[in-house]
């Protein structure tokens, strides 16, 4: 256990000092090769909106062959003609690359690299006082290669035979038989492995090492508590991932057997490979990392949303300790529960019923974390602004997913539920509902800090209304066709006469799907008009601190200098002090972290 | 756009009427999961309604307006432990259901000593069955002498195999009777999955997976394969027949028959 009494002073002389506090003048270099960790974090920014455009495209087009099986799509002959030989049909070829880019996207290069690069890697240093990352060149390295293989694995769809087509998860043998497009699929994942490896060494060290005087554990914002966790959990999961990948491209062209038993015949062919190896290999390995990965990419929304929470709601956190001390415990249990994810796939029962146990286990630190927060909204005083409502949008969505996860979590409830449109509405709760949601809120809630400009707030509740209710329009019905017995990742339902007659929710959710598509060009334009408007010196200044909130990224200007602070702050107390006693001793409503 | 506006009303109607639920109950295991299945919607059911009652009722009580300010608190240990050890209480409880059921099902030693035995191959994309025949005893099979021609790779001079009856995509069993059936692949992992049974069960190249089943009514199922397995693996469909055993007897003879040159 760690000593909330860190010696602050401690803390404070290991950090080197303060860099050239001025941006660099050329503009190469001032926003391409920085290692300001803000301008690697909006790098990533926009690099995730993009991909988030990109695959939410996908999704459309998904979306297009299960709402209306084997109909032309209009343009898709003129934009892919590589693609869709066959007049405009998503052919069963393309539906699988498709699917298994989305998926793939998604989780490692948008979802991932939003919460942890683009949103953590700007708050860190900010929230715990520190003028940059404490190693500023290998968070920069993180992006670069991050982008390189973001590149790779766009570009691996015009290879000959098309992306991968075998899922996010690349289930061996199936993904050490496909084209070349899956050997990029790994080479992507390898290079997106290695940077958050990066990334999240710096966040780790930056947290330990690099507090501001006074900046204590019993203090930090809970974003830094997640991301502490959430780079633990990086750091430790990743080699598992990087391991099974190079096993796998090993697999695929150096003649090895890990993944593929003996006396494989694929399409009427002996396979020529040796055999002896194991399937549920590649499983362990993908889940051991891939586990992990799903609370990588909720932590960070979670410790976000218990620092915005209390300055929409003007009072504490309410339980601060019990907060911090659920994000540890679901980050060590999320270690201990990735055969969740094989309950059907020939492990040991005895083995399932462990899993069980121990996925169990981790919705108690969850439900306690949620029920925190509806505390933190008792008699508060609640300013219903947009990340404030993105915040709410959260809570109600994380929970429906959280307990749709216990569902499965039952082996013999999951026996009939594994692998149909009930996880994928799982899935989907957690992550756009829960971790997209709390990003949304961070973006609505950190724009201003980072451009100086408040988003446009009429658009921003539009935006949530719309999402949230489209939302649940198109995922909610996603239970009840897993539940009609709909399996997941198939190009055509209706050759089911049982899946045929639930047709018609198949077109309710793809209208829907279109529909909240076009709701988040809302954003898009509220996003990039704030962008134009930083950029011109118009519209509304958003000012030093505009939600009267009290961590320190806040008590610097918007957007922060070079080097965050013009004076190093030094941390007098929690970041959570609204309303406290002392604010009304001192005649103020609240008071910063750095405030005498 | 009108057509998206009619398909789209059509489609809501449609939903309203064909409302997808949970399939028939068809087999033994069917009643034990899906008590399971019913009991956790009604704890989330209960927790769903109470979070969002507690969320619309605070937004509105506790919205921010003129002379009113937020209580201090910054939390409150019996509080939080209080509602830590609800969840896990209902947590341990679900542990103890699931598991009884789940032994069940997946426990050896509780699996009948006679039964039924059904073998299955699964390959891209279609399903194999092999019985017996009236012998009751499976040919030899030795992997290397699988081809096109011999999926199964069977010993052509082996006695007990003359008889052995072989399907593609049909599989046919006698109601109420336990059945054991042993899984293979050939080629990638698949996905044996009976919605109406509420069971299904990964099929890993290399494994042989054992597992029993029991229907409890006659009639036709869909069998799907539920585990990605490459570009036809939407239609890696078959068919699960049930029927009373003198018709089954019929059924394995005239294969039998048929499957004799
Ligand atoms: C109360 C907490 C949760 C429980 C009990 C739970 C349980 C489960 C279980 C048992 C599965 C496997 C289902 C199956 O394939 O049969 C699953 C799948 C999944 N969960 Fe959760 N989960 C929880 C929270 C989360 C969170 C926080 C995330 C991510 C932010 C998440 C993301 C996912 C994803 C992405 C999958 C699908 C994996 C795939 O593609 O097969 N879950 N969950
Ligand atoms: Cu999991
Ligand atoms: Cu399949």
């Amino acid at each position: 256990m760690i000593s909330s009494q860190a010696d602050a002073t401690t803390a404070d002389r290991s950090i080197p000092a303060a860099p050239r506090l001025r941006a660099p003048r050329r503009a190469l270099w001032r926003y391409v090769f920085t290692t300001d960790h803000k301008i690697v974090a909006l790098q990533y920014l926009f690099g995730t909106l993009a991909f988030l455009f990109f695959g939410a495209c996908l999704a459309m087009l998904m979306r297009w062959q299960l709402g209306w099986p084997m109909q032309r799509v209009p343009g898709l002959g003129r934009v892919l003609p590589a693609l869709s030989s066959q007049g405009g049909i998503i052919t069963p070829e393309l539906y699988s690359s498709v699917f298994s880019l989305h998926g793939t996207i998604m989780v490692y290069f948008v979802v991932i690299p939003l919460a942890v690069n683009a949103l953590g890697g700007y708050l860190v240093p900010l929230m715990v006082g520190a003028r940059n990352m404490t190693f500023p060149l290998l968070n920069a390295l993180s992006f670069w290669a991050y982008a390189v293989g973001g590149t790779i694995l766009l570009g691996s769809m015009f290879t000959e035979g098309g992306a991968a087509a075998a899922g996010w998860t690349a289930y061996a043998p199936l993904a050490a038989l496909g084209t070349s497009g899956q050997d990029w699929w790994i080479i992507a994942l390898l290079l997106a492995g290695a940077s958050g490896i990066m990334s999240t060494l710096c966040y780790v060290t930056t947290i330990v090492n690099g507090r501001a005087a006074g900046m204590t554990l019993g203090r930090l914002p809970m974003t830094a508590w997640a991301m502490l966790a959430t780079s633990g959990l990086t750091l430790l999961a990743v080699p598992a991932l990087t391991v099974a990948l190079l096993l796998l491209l090993f697999d695929r062209n150096f003649g090895t057997s890990f993944f593929m038993p003996s006396n494989m015949i694929v399409s009427g062919e002996r396979l020529a490979n040796p055999g002896g190896g194991q399937p549920l290999l590649w499983q362990h390995l993908f889940w051991f990392y891939a586990h992990p990965a799903v609370y990588i990419m909720i932590m960070p929304g979670m410790g976000m949303v218990s620092d915005m929470l209390p300055a929409f709601a003007r009072k504490p956190l309410f339980g601060y300790k019990s907060t911090a001390l659920a994000t540890c415990s679901i980050a060590f249990l999320g270690f201990l529960v990735w055969g969740h994810h094989m309950f059907q796939s020939g492990m040991n029962p005895y083995l399932g019923t462990t899993f069980m146990i121990s996925t169990m286990a981790i919705a108690a630190p969850s439900a306690l974390e949620v029920f925190n927060w509806l505390a933190t909204l008792w008699r508060g005083s609640l300013r219903l602004v947009t990340p404030m409502l993105f915040i709410l949008g959260f809570l109600s969505l994380f929970v429906i997913g959280g307990l749709s996860g216990v569902f499965m979590a039952s082996t013999p409830v999951d026996i009939y539920v594994h692998d149909t449109y009930f996880v994928v509405a799982h899935l989907h709760y957690i992550v756009f509902g829960g971790s997209m949601f709390a990003m949304f809120a961070a973006i609505y809630f950190w724009f201003p800090k980072m451009f100086g400009v408040l988003l446009g707030e009429t658009l921003g509740r539009w935006h949530f209304g719309l999402t949230y209710v489209l939302f649940n329009l198109t995922f909610f019905p996603m239970h009840m066709l897993g539940v009609g017995g709909m399996q997941r990742r198939i190009y055509d339902p209706t050759i089911f006469p049982h899946l045929a007659a639930m047709q018609p929710v198949n077109v309710w959710i793809s209208v829907s799907a279109y529909a909240l598509f076009v709701a988040q060009l809302v954003f898009a334009y509220n996003f990039v008009r704030g962008l134009w408007r930083a950029h011109q010196g118009t519209g509304p200044r958003a000012g030093d601190n505009p939600w009267e909130a009290n961590t320190l990224e806040w008590q610097t200007t918007s957007p922060p200098p070079e080097g965050n602070f013009v004076e190093r702050p030094i941390v007098v107390r929690g970041p959570h002090e609204y309303g406290s006693p002392e604010c009304d001793a001192k005649g103020v409503e609240h008071l910063p972290q750095n405030v005498a | 756009m009108n057509s998206l506006l009619t398909k789209f009303t059509l489609g809501f109607s449609a939903t309203a009427v064909s409302f997808p639920w949970l399939p028939e109950q068809s087999s033994t295991y069917a009643p034990g999961i899906d008590g399971l299945f019913y009991l956790i919607l009604g704890i989330s059911l209960f927790f769903i309604v109470l979070v969002h009652v507690l969320i619309v009722v605070f937004v509105w009580r506790y919205r921010q307006r003129q002379g009113r300010r937020a209580f201090y608190t910054s939390g409150n240990r019996r509080l939080e432990a209080l509602w830590f050890s609800i969840p896990a209480v209902i947590l341990v409880v679900l542990v103890i259901l699931s598991q009884s059921t789940w032994s069940r099902i997946k426990t050896a030693a509780v699996w009948p000593a006679e039964a039924l035995t059904v073998e299955v191959l699964a390959e891209q994309y279609a399903w194999n069955f092999r019985y017996a025949g009236p012998d009751g005893k499976f040919g030899a099979l030795d992997p290397a002498l699988m081809d096109p021609y011999n999926p199964w790779g069977r010993v052509e001079d082996d006695p007990d195999g003359a008889d052995d009856v072989m399907t593609i995509n049909t599989m046919a069993i006698p109601v109420n009777e336990p059945v054991r059936v042993l899984l293979r692949s050939k080629d990638v992992i698949h996905s044996f999955f009976l919605p109406d049974f509420r069971y299904k069960h990964d099929a890993v190249p290399g494994m042989t997976m054992e597992f029993h089943l029991e229907a409890t009514r006659p009639g036709d199922f869909p069998l799907a394969c539920a585990e990605f397995c490459g570009l036809g693996h939407y239609r890696m469909k078959g068919t699960l027949h049930v029927m009373p055993r003198a018709e089954f007897d019929a059924w394995l003879t005239e294969q039998a028959e048929e499957g004799q040159p």
